[in-house]
């Protein structure tokens, strides 16, 4: 194993229940967790995303597997023995203790001297910005800055993995879009491993390094957010991240066949038989009747502002969305019940296992 | 499961067992525990100075149906005893059906009042609630005894010229335990209420229940489980009752607590007292064990 | 709204009744109350506003004794209770259904569904064999008898409170490198202070209270205030009872008073 893994989960089950009622939520998942890399764990809820990262923190024992932490076994090691830290979906400050109490906490428990302790609490109330908060009561506090106390307890203690629980879940929308600048600011200024757990694509796609798709207790896959995007492994990988088109049929001669006797060329094919093909709305270019790969009716168009969704059918029936950007008239050229023809870029077919 | 987390969940129980283990001692000692000698006694025969003698009898029993005349050395109905019981249970269902009929009202009034004035309304229900048993049967009997306020006004009124004989007769203990567990009726009531959705006499209403109908078909059914746990509450205690008759009974008109009482001291009769709270016991526990059938079954279908 | 004139939740003579029921819930005591402070023995006359039989009472040696007896089982008895009440509410709440948990339960609120007089003659009989065996006599008896009727009062505040506490902050504790130890008392137990303090006002509360189990289980000479009264209700009766009422009342009413206010600041 390289030494720059901080993380490692070996072929970690979880069950929740015995017997015949048990429940996994984690069915044999491996994955490698690079040191100074935000890590996003990505998935709809239930799909064992916390159960994950609560085996990591050492809030539950693994039903099987192993956990490695800088190479060393931590598996069964109790939380308050890990370098590691949590912040909390629901942040769980300590409400009979001030903001610099709670900050404090984790340094006192380490042992660490009092005037050690004082310094580093006023460092990272500075760096979360709320050095004159710091006499407060929290439930003085509003939302957002609960949530750089919490971060700021969590990073007190210079923990090697900061773990993140849906963090941003509570905020609203404006508040969040800041708080995402403002974890990528303090991942990349203190340099330490964010694991960072959320259901929310947008979140995943613009802060993470590398993302880890889960459903169903399974790591779907793995990469940086553009190939996961682009390049997605399987048929719920691109339909959870951004919309996507599907389209069924036989692999024939490097080209897709679909059962309206249309063919689609896609670059790189080998494989024979049934295959489908992810293709984003956005990758979708409209044009004449004739001039294209695909005929179709327009059956809707929706106007968004920016772009415009334009609902199409192909001769069998099967729909297929276009995302067009509007133009500055505001009218895309196009009228319900028209005929046209769909063009497809190479680069924008990429076969996906269903 | 894996032995980590096997260990986690049997450190769990036992950790759960050891921190109760203290006072389930104490509890043990002075309050389980010696139910077991109740027992033990109640098949013993009588002292002739109290206590018992150590041999194996089932008088304590039979004697709380059954006497022995001491003429014809016949078997005859213990009269006293019966009477006894019977005031026992008939002053307990009254008192259970006055405070209902008394508390119901109250506790729908307190219940819908605006939330800051509901709060001061359920202080003023508590704190009689807490008020010490003795203080409470003691300010009744300063109201109904011959020189009490009621006398002194009634007198003073003209309304009656001899001063009303209320203590010392059913009606002085019925009024004392009515007096006295009146909260402990509200309490679950306001409970139960309080938890009922107000929306459901909307829907009622709409649907052209009168005033009558909704109360009878809709609000009595509904907070039922609160009613059952209210009877109860009222209810046992009332059956058990020894200071507000002592007090209010004088010693004339006893219910089942002073006759175990006197079974202990003037009677003699230690194995009648025993089997005597042990009937008692039975009793409240059945009552128990139907609140909790019900209260269970209401879950279930709730 | 208020205009409408019809409202869902009203119905006809309930608010009547239930002024009546408060009217008669008050009048008594405050009858008790006033009368405390009448000059004359007999409640025919009202002398003047005068606090002679407080003097009384507290010249009385009988009372003098009765209330520090009082007092003093009151306090040992909550303290002990309210410490293994404490106990046994975070041995039973928060953690998987074990074995046994139903039993534990049972045993712990079994007080409150015995009746009293039941108890009383149980442990009449029980300690009155452990004094004749051990030659023991003292308050000893008294407090555990009350430490043990007292469990299950101070035991559901506490476990009311422990219920609602967020279980998370016990696992950030523990994230944040605290021991289970530390973990108990730097953010379990102060969390948990109002439930505790609550538990042991209801607790002092019901042992200051009791009547029935005090009568059987006292030796001689070993009244406490309840008790005391219990034997002059028998006597000639004279408002130093009164007296005695409304200081017993007054402690009550500031114990619930504190009780409600811990209990609501901390929702």
């Amino acid at each position: 194993m390289g030494a720059d893994i901080a993380i490692s989960v070996q072929n970690v089950v979880k069950a929740f229940g015995q017997g015949a009622a048990a429940v996994r939520a984690l069915d044999d998942v491996s994955v490698d967790i690079r040191k100074g890399e935000f890590f996003t764990l990505l998935g709809p809820s239930g799909c064992g995303k916390t159960t994950l990262l609560r085996l990591i923190a050492g809030f539950e024992m693994p039903t099987g597997g192993v956990i490695l932490l800088d190479g060393a076994d931590i598996t069964n090691l109790p939380p308050n023995k890990r370098p590691v830290n949590t912040v909390f979906q629901s942040y769980a400050l300590f409400p009979h203790l001030t903001v610099a109490q709670n900050v404090a906490f984790g340094l006192q428990m380490l042992g660490q001297p009092a005037a050690k302790v004082k310094a580093r609490t006023d460092e990272m109330l500075a760096l979360v910005k709320l050095d004159t908060f710091a006499n407060r009561k929290v439930s003085q506090l509003s939302g957002g800055q609960q949530q750089r106390v919490a971060l700021a307890r969590a990073l007190a203690p210079a923990p090697k993995v900061l773990l993140l629980d849906e963090p941003l879940s509570a905020l609203d929308l404006k508040l969040r879009q800041a708080m995402q600048i403002e974890l990528k600011r303090l991942q990349t200024e203190t340099g330490i491993t964010f694991v960072f757990v959320t259901h929310d694509q947008e979140e995943a796609l613009t802060m993470s390094d590398r993302i880890a798709v889960m459903s169903n207790g399974n790591i779907q896959q793995v990469g940086t957010a553009k190939d996961i995007y682009i390049h997605p492994k399987n048929r719920f990988v691109a339909n959870f991240i951004g919309e996507s088109n599907f389209l069924t049929g036989e692999a024939a001669d490097g080209a897709l066949k679909l059962a309206t006797g249309e063919t689609i060329r896609v670059v790189g094919l080998k494989a024979g038989g049934k295959i489908t093909v992810v293709v984003r709305p956005e990758q979708l270019r409209l044009g004449a009747e004739n001039d294209g790969d695909l005929k179709a009716k327009v059956r809707t168009l929706v106007y968004f502002g920016t772009d415009t969704h334009c609902y199409l059918s192909l001769s069998d029936g099967t729909e297929i969305v276009a995302r067009l950007q509007s133009p500055a008239s505001g009218e895309a050229g196009l009228a319900e019940g028209q005929l046209v023809g769909i063009r497809f870029a190479d680069s924008s077919v990429q076969v996906v296992e269903d | 499961m894996s032995p980590a987390e096997e260990t986690s969940a049997r450190t769990s129980a036992r950790n759960g067992w050891i921190l109760s283990i203290p006072a389930l001692v104490v509890l043990g000692l002075a309050a389980v525990g010696p139910l077991l000698i109740i027992l033990l006694y109640s098949f013993l025969e009588a002292g002739t100075h109290g206590n018992v003698v150590w041999a194996f009898s089932t008088k304590g029993w039979s004697q709380i149906l059954w006497t022995k005349d001491i003429f014809t050395d016949t078997y005859v109905w213990a009269d006293a005893h019966l009477s006894i019981l019977w005031r026992s249970v008939k002053l307990s269902l009254l008192t259970t059906l006055t405070t209902f009929a008394v508390g119901f009202p109250t506790a729908w009034f307190i219940a819908t009042r605006p939330p800051r004035q509901r709060a001061m309304w359920l202080f003023l229900i508590t704190i009689p609630f807490w008020t010490n048993l003795l203080i409470r049967t003691y300010a009744i009997n300063e109201v109904i005894r011959n020189e009490g306020i009621l006398n002194v006004l009634l007198l003073k009124l003209g309304i009656v010229s001899e001063p009303l004989h209320l203590m010392y007769t059913d009606v002085a203990i019925f009024t004392g335990m009515t007096y006295v567990y009146l909260p402990l009726m509200v309490l679950p009531l306001f409970a139960a209420i309080d938890r009922f959705d107000m929306r459901l006499l909307e829907a009622g209403y709409d649907l052209y229940a009168g005033r009558w109908q909704i109360l009878r078909r809709i609000i009595l059914p509904v907070v039922k489980p609160g009613i059952i746990a209210g009877s109860i509450l009222v209810f046992v205690p009332s059956l058990g009752a020894y200071v507000t008759p002592r007090v209010l009974g004088g010693g004339k008109q006893m219910m089942l607590g002073n006759l175990i009482d006197l079974q202990f001291g003037q009677g003699k009769n230690w194995p009648l007292g025993a089997a005597l709270s042990l009937t008692l016991l039975v009793i409240v526990t059945l009552a128990l064990l139907y609140y909790v059938k019900v209260a269970n079954g209401e879950k279930r279908n709730g | 709204m208020a205009r409408s004139g019809f409202s869902v939740s009203r119905l006809p003579g309930f608010a009547t009744i239930a002024v009546l029921a408060f009217l008669a819930l008050y009048l008594p005591i405050l009858t008790l109350v006033v009368f405390s402070f009448n000059s004359e023995v007999t409640m025919g006359n009202w002398g003047e506003f005068s606090l002679v039989w407080y003097q009384k009472a507290w010249a009385n040696a009988e009372v003098k004794d009765a209330t520090l007896r009082s007092l003093t089982i009151a306090s040992l008895a909550a303290v002990m209770s309210t410490v293994l009440a404490t106990m046994a509410a975070l041995g039973t709440t928060r953690r998987a259904a074990f074995k046994g948990q139903t039993l534990i339960y049972v045993m712990i609120n079994q007080p409150l569904m015995v009746p009293e007089i039941v108890t009383a003659v149980a442990l009449m009989i029980v300690f009155g064999m452990i004094r004749t065996l051990t030659g023991i006599h003292g308050l000893g008896y008294l407090i555990l008898a009350h430490a043990a009727f007292c469990i299950p009062f101070a035991y559901l505040p506490i476990r009311a409170r422990l219920e609602g506490m967020d279980l998370t902050l016990e696992t950030a504790a523990a994230d944040l490198y605290a021991s289970p130890w530390m973990t108990f008392r730097r953010v379990t137990l102060p969390l948990l202070m109002p439930g505790i303090i609550a538990g042991a006002m209801l607790a002092f509360v019901v042992s200051l209270d009791d009547v029935v189990i005090t009568e059987f289980v006292k030796s001689a000479g070993q009244d406490t205030l309840p008790t005391y009264m219990l034997g002059q209700l028998r006597r000639q009766m004279t408002p130093e009872i009164n007296a005695i009422s409304t200081g017993l009342l007054l402690i009550t009413v500031l114990m619930l008073t504190a009780f409600f206010l811990l209990t609501r600041k901390n929702d």
